[in-house]
């Protein structure tokens, strides 16, 4: 579904990331782990189309085309979903309304025809549930005086409305405690399904331990240096990203 | 030619006629109106020398020489407020066959000025020009000395009108440059209540519209006011509000302006006795060539008083903005708590805006705060809206009417806010998908 291929990003002059390979296949979740100033958010940013950062090599390929070419709108109604770490706030524009608007998007894309207001309600009221989203949130501006838990929440809630195929989830775990965890784990995984794909992008281990995912990778210093499954997540919570220092890069990183 | 004061000439001898040719008014309205032709020969035409004029010239008005507009005819049927007490004038006169003034409800009195004038002992002739600063506001005294209409809004005390009250200003070009001067004074007995729009159109034609509102109330009253300014491009539009509050009286008035190549509104705001309260916000939304200047000026004279105004500029193209907020706060106004806040975006390159505020704090214990901006849209939010599927066009118009929404969604009367709305849409790119969001 995704391929990176010797992927170099530069922001500013400056090369955060260094050469990244990595594939990810339709249902996977894969998990990028690494210390702070790593790459991680780049990564994320470069998937969503974020104008400023700049591609000095390699390619980006979803579903065999290049992705590198679609704006950022394009991209999200072509599937890809970009949770984000700090989501903004957008004084006077409803939630309900801005979602209807999205969706809608997404669907004059694919062809098919607006969801009308009832459908969609529905469709909303069904959603909320399963983040356990405060209705009240619904018709409030988006993110406008939510609590840090609540904007993660409603990360999650943007993403079982619109229906991404590919989604990222950036530091989406930061901040929260254990039960906003849970609650949005919760979410995740109930949509994982043999399709839909995930890049969970984190700091801590601890998220892995609800979303179970299929890969871990650990970007370092704009590369990744380490890839496996995930007893190599709990391995870096015992011994934090040190020890990779001086340990061999795996074969196929 | 700016280092002196402009040659008012063609005004001033207009003034002359107009005031010999008045009769039947009382001697202290004449008095007046002799003074302030005084204060504006004297004056003259402001250039960018002055302080309060720095920047907004009035060059291409003063090398423009206006004769008085004359009685015309006017269409309105779109302009009509539904359900309101409705005075009309065209090119300052009252226009009885299109104004709908039958049937006020007990305590209202709605009429035009230059009957009540007439009489000496009425509320209009003994109350007018009372709130108006005649040295520092030139074209003001203009008007002072030559208005020949207007709307007089008297409100009993305790009286309560649920209908908004529509003073509908046409200007009627005849090719040729015209002027006209409407008045409009406004006084709420005590405890009463009411919602006033003053609304300024024009049907093209280089004019210029010089109106002076007095509001004036009493303890107690309640005035939701409006001031929406629509008139063409051709037009210029100098504007004097007025207002003075007696204890615990309430203002909420919103200055909409949308119209008119160049326009200046002065807001001079006394709060004169202890729990008064202001709020006078106001919206600007200029694209091409069009240059807006909004004076604000808040006197807090009294104790306790509250004085709240929000001001939000969306430029386009290569318009200007002035934006000069000054608040006063006297030394026995103690317990003041005043907030200002102007805040500009600016859809284009091209254009401009000069904020400014400026606090005079005489006493100890006060709450003032100002804060003003001037910026694009963020460009994180456009990102977040776009991330999600929508195509910049609607990020971008849905973000600007969310930024204007704060101000329209405050305006009391459905209709002008409806008009505003339109006015929105019409500005931009997917406007008609913005407006659905709210």
């Amino acid at each position: 579904m995704l391929q990176l291929k010797n992927l170099h990003v530069s922001v500013d002059g400056t090369e955060i990331l260094k050469g990244i390979d990595l594939e990810i296949g339709p249902g996977e979740v894969h998990a990028i782990m690494g210390p702070n100033g790593s790459g991680k958010s780049t990564l994320a940013s470069v998937l969503a189309g974020r104008e400023e950062y700049e591609i000095t090599a390699g390619e980006i390929l979803y579903d065999g085309a290049d992705l590198t070419e679609l704006d950022a709108e394009t991209r999200a109604r072509e599937g890809i979903f970009l949770a984000f770490q700090y989501p903004v706030e957008i004084p006077g524009v409803s939630n309900t309304y801005f979602l209807r608007s999205a969706l809608n998007a997404i669907r004059a894309h694919r062809g098919e025809d607006p969801l009308d207001a009832i459908d969609f309600l529905e469709l909303v009221k069904d959603k909320a549930k399963l983040v356990r989203l405060d209705e009240k949130l619904l018709k409030r501006p988006v993110n406008e005086g939510f609590s840090g838990g609540e904007k993660k929440r409603n990360e999650i809630f943007h993403m079982a409305v619109l229906e991404p195929r590919l989604a990222i989830l950036d530091e989406t775990d930061s901040g929260l405690d254990i039960d906003a965890l849970k609650i949005v784990a919760d979410g995740v995984n109930a949509l994982r399904d043999t399709q839909r794909s995930f890049v969970v992008i984190t700091h801590y281990q601890r998220l892995l331990n609800y979303i179970v995912p299929d890969f871990v990778h650990v970007l370092k210093d704009g590369r990744i240096v380490r890839s496996g499954d995930r007893e190599l997540a709990l391995a870096l919570e015992d011994q934090g990203y040190e020890w990779l220092e001086t340990a061999p890069v795996a074969a196929g990183a | 030619m700016d280092r002196t004061a402009a040659p008012a000439g063609s005004f001033v001898a207009s003034v002359a006629e107009i005031i010999g040719r008045i009769e039947g008014e009382p001697d202290r309205l004449v008095d007046l109106r002799l003074e302030a032709s005084r204060a504006f020969t004297a004056a003259g035409l402001p250039t960018t020398r002055q302080e309060a004029w720095r920047f907004t010239s009035l060059r291409a008005l003063a090398e423009t020489p206006h004769r008085p507009a004359a009685p015309a005819d006017a269409e309105i049927a779109d302009l009509t407020i539904p359900g309101s007490h409705r005075l009309v004038f065209v090119n300052g006169r009252l226009s009885p066959g299109l104004s709908a003034a039958e049937d006020l409800p007990r305590g209202l009195t709605l009429r035009p000025l230059a009957g009540a004038l007439a009489e000496a002992a009425g509320p209009a002739a003994s109350t007018i020009g009372g709130a108006v600063d005649l040295a520092r506001h030139p074209f003001a005294a203009l008007n002072t000395a030559a208005f020949a209409d207007g709307a007089l809004i008297h409100l009993e005390p305790g009286a309560i009108v649920e209908a908004p009250i529509h003073l509908l200003f046409v200007t009627v070009g005849d090719g040729e440059p015209t002027w006209s001067a409407p008045r409009t004074l406004v006084a709420a007995g005590a405890g009463s209540q009411a919602t006033v729009v003053e609304h300024y159109v024009g049907a093209g034609g280089e004019s210029l519209t010089l109106p002076v509102t007095e509001l004036r109330l009493a303890a107690g009253a309640i005035l939701h006011h409006v001031r929406l300014q629509e008139e063409p491009r051709s037009a210029r539009h100098i504007a004097l509000q007025a207002s003075r509050q007696a204890r615990d009286s309430r203002l909420d008035s919103v200055a909409l302006n949308i119209g008119a190549g160049l326009m200046r509104t002065d807001i001079d705001a006394v709060l004169a006795e202890p729990g008064a309260h202001a709020a006078l916000d106001g919206l600007y939304l200029v694209e091409d060539e069009q240059h807006t200047d909004t004076h604000l000026d808040v006197r807090h004279a009294a104790p306790h008083c509250t004085s709240h105004e929000l001001y939000k500029g969306i430029l386009d193209g290569r318009s200007r903005a002035v934006f000069n907020g000054r608040i006063v706060v006297d030394p026995a106004a103690q317990k003041t708590d005043a907030i200002q806040s102007n805040r500009n975006l600016l859809l284009s390159a091209g254009a401009l805006v000069n904020s400014n505020p400026q606090l005079e704090i005489f006493a100890d214990d006060v709450r003032c705060t100002h804060g003003s901006t001037v910026g694009r849209l963020d460009e994180e939010a456009v990102f977040y809206l776009r991330s999600r599927g929508l195509d910049r066009a609607t990020a971008e118009s849905l973000l600007t009417y969310a930024f204007a929404a704060e101000i329209v969604g405050a305006i009391p009367v459905g209709a002008v806010r409806e008009r505003i709305e339109r006015h929105l849409v019409a500005r931009l790119p997917q406007g008609e998908l913005a407006r659905e969001a709210f």
